[in-house]
């Protein structure tokens, strides 16, 4: 009973684990570009949106991708749209993360290879998707796992605006029943969850090391 | 479209670069007056140089004296402030009021195909293999068919003693077999004029000696070369010129014989100092 239930919050987990790993990744690596850019407007635009995304509670950024649009536009909340703020929500907190371990593995990358890809002839897009970006990614695995993991436990946060993730309802379990033996389960299964992270991000590290 | 590009720009050329015959005389590079600054540091003051098909052209001179500077603008990995670049009597830049002016962005681009440069680090791609690496900007960027740069390059490989590392990574390599994958690669594109940046300087003398090699039998067939290089008996031995740069001018420049029995007592003293 507390299994399935719970089971069907893990489902719920997973997918807000998934779909903000789908859309922040990708984002991140825009982010990553504008802080990088030369333009200082939107270097300064990137600078000050990292800061606040990771210089504020991800908890409070739930609640006000969740709110602003009633308090700013007037606008009427369906519930629907909880489960849309907490994805939004998640990925602008963690597009400026991955955002931040994308800067740092660009430009951690030898000055060098840009200049051989460039007397070779490489256009700029073509050496960055080319020589660079499989280069930054071996890199970055290690702390790319490590947000990863956070994610899957942060994922819990979803709770503040009533979405019925896992945690969300091994509390509840756990208040009708008086006992925390359904916060356990929830702990076991989140610690499975992320022992299934981490061997998938294991097995990517080792498909990465045909190289040095 | 390349093609007619340069026969538009060099009425006395015809399709086949390779071929020597009507090419025997003319410039493949002509540097005029080039000059560069990084801030109020004059690295490079009135450098003027050309190099024929075939010559083999040694570049010496203590650190600092803008040698790689010199390589670095004429192979656009640096803009230089005054002066003319020309390839194969196209401009690159030319000097107007003491200023480059370089073509457009898209037009530089072709230049890339004209030239080769050879690294101190090699900078090979550490994630392609030693095939790839050679293949890879012939087929990505040249547009080379696949097979046919895999005969090419195993062409190289054969030719550079490494024809059973193709499949290897660059790590898994001494750094005289990278140096010479980098070589492979470099080649592979055909180009008119190979540039070296001090190609043995990250080399212990053992493998030194094989990279060495392989750049003089790259001179014995004609390759035009320009060599960065502190190897004086290595200069001596390969070029028909030598320049010997010191603070961002030429110093002198002429055969290898009147380099090393110079009357300039400085340059004399510099390759005492470096030749055994």
């Amino acid at each position: 009973m507390i299994f399935s239930q719970l089971g069907k919050g893990l489902i719920v987990s997973v997918e807000i684990f998934i779909l903000t790993l789908v859309f922040s990744m990708p984002l991140g690596l825009l982010v990553s570009f504008g802080r990088m850019s030369k333009n200082i407007v939107i270097r300064t635009i990137m600078k000050v949106y990292i800061s606040i995304m990771r210089g504020t509670p991800l908890m409070l950024q739930l609640i006000v991708v969740y709110f602003a649009p009633y308090y700013v536009l007037g606008m009427k909340i369906s519930s629907a749209y909880r489960f849309i703020a907490v994805i939004i929500g998640f990925a602008v907190n963690y597009a400026a993360y991955f955002a931040e371990i994308y800067r740092g593995g660009i430009e951690s990358m030898p000055k060098g290879q840009y200049e051989a890809a460039q007397v070779l002839g490489y256009g700029k897009t073509q050496t960055f998707w080319k020589i660079i970006l499989p280069q930054v990614i071996k890199r970055i695995l290690p702390a790319v796992t490590n947000e990863i993991i956070t994610l899957v436990k942060d994922t819990s946060l979803a709770f503040v605006i009533a979405v019925a993730e896992m945690f969300t309802i091994a509390k509840q379990i756990a208040a009708a029943q008086a006992s925390i033996f359904p916060l356990m389960i929830a702990g076991a299964y989140y610690f499975i969850f992320n022992l299934v992270v981490a061997l998938v991000m294991e097995y990517a590290e080792k498909k990465c090391n045909y190289y040095r | 479209m390349e093609n007619k590009n340069l026969q538009e720009n060099n009425p006395m050329e015809n399709k086949s670069l390779q071929e020597t015959n009507p090419m025997e005389n003319i410039n493949l590079l002509e540097i005029n007056h080039m000059r560069k600054q990084f801030g109020n540091l004059e690295v490079l003051k009135d450098i003027s140089l050309n190099v024929k098909k075939g010559e083999v052209v040694s570049i010496i001179g203590p650190s600092g004296s803008g040698k790689s500077t010199l390589l670095r603008c004429a192979t656009l990995l640096e803009r230089m402030d005054g002066g003319d670049l020309i390839y194969l009597g196209e401009a690159v830049c030319r000097d107007e009021n003491g200023e480059s002016k370089y073509v457009s962005k898209k037009e530089l681009k072709k230049f890339h195909r004209y030239f080769g440069l050879v690294f101190q680090n090699f900078n090979l791609f550490p994630h392609f293999s030693v095939m790839k690496n050679i293949i890879d900007a012939p087929v990505s960027v040249a547009g080379v068919p696949k097979k046919e740069a895999e005969q090419t390059a195993r062409k190289l490989l054969k030719q550079l003693g490494l024809e059973d590392k193709a499949d290897a990574y660059p790590y898994q390599l001494s750094g005289g077999q990278q140096q010479r994958v980098s070589i492979a690669r470099a080649l592979a594109l055909k180009p008119q004029i190979l540039f070296f940046d001090e190609p043995t300087s990250a080399l212990d003398p053992e493998l030194t000696a094989e990279v060495l090699k392989v750049i003089k039998q790259l001179a014995k067939e004609h390759m035009t070369m320009i060599i960065v290089t502190h190897e004086m008996n290595f200069a001596r031995e390969v070029s028909d010129k030598i320049i010997f740069m010191e603070d961002g001018v030429i110093q002198q420049q002429g055969t290898p014989q009147e380099i090393f029995q110079s009357p300039n007592e400085r340059v004399r003293e510099f390759i005492g100092k470096l030749s055994d």
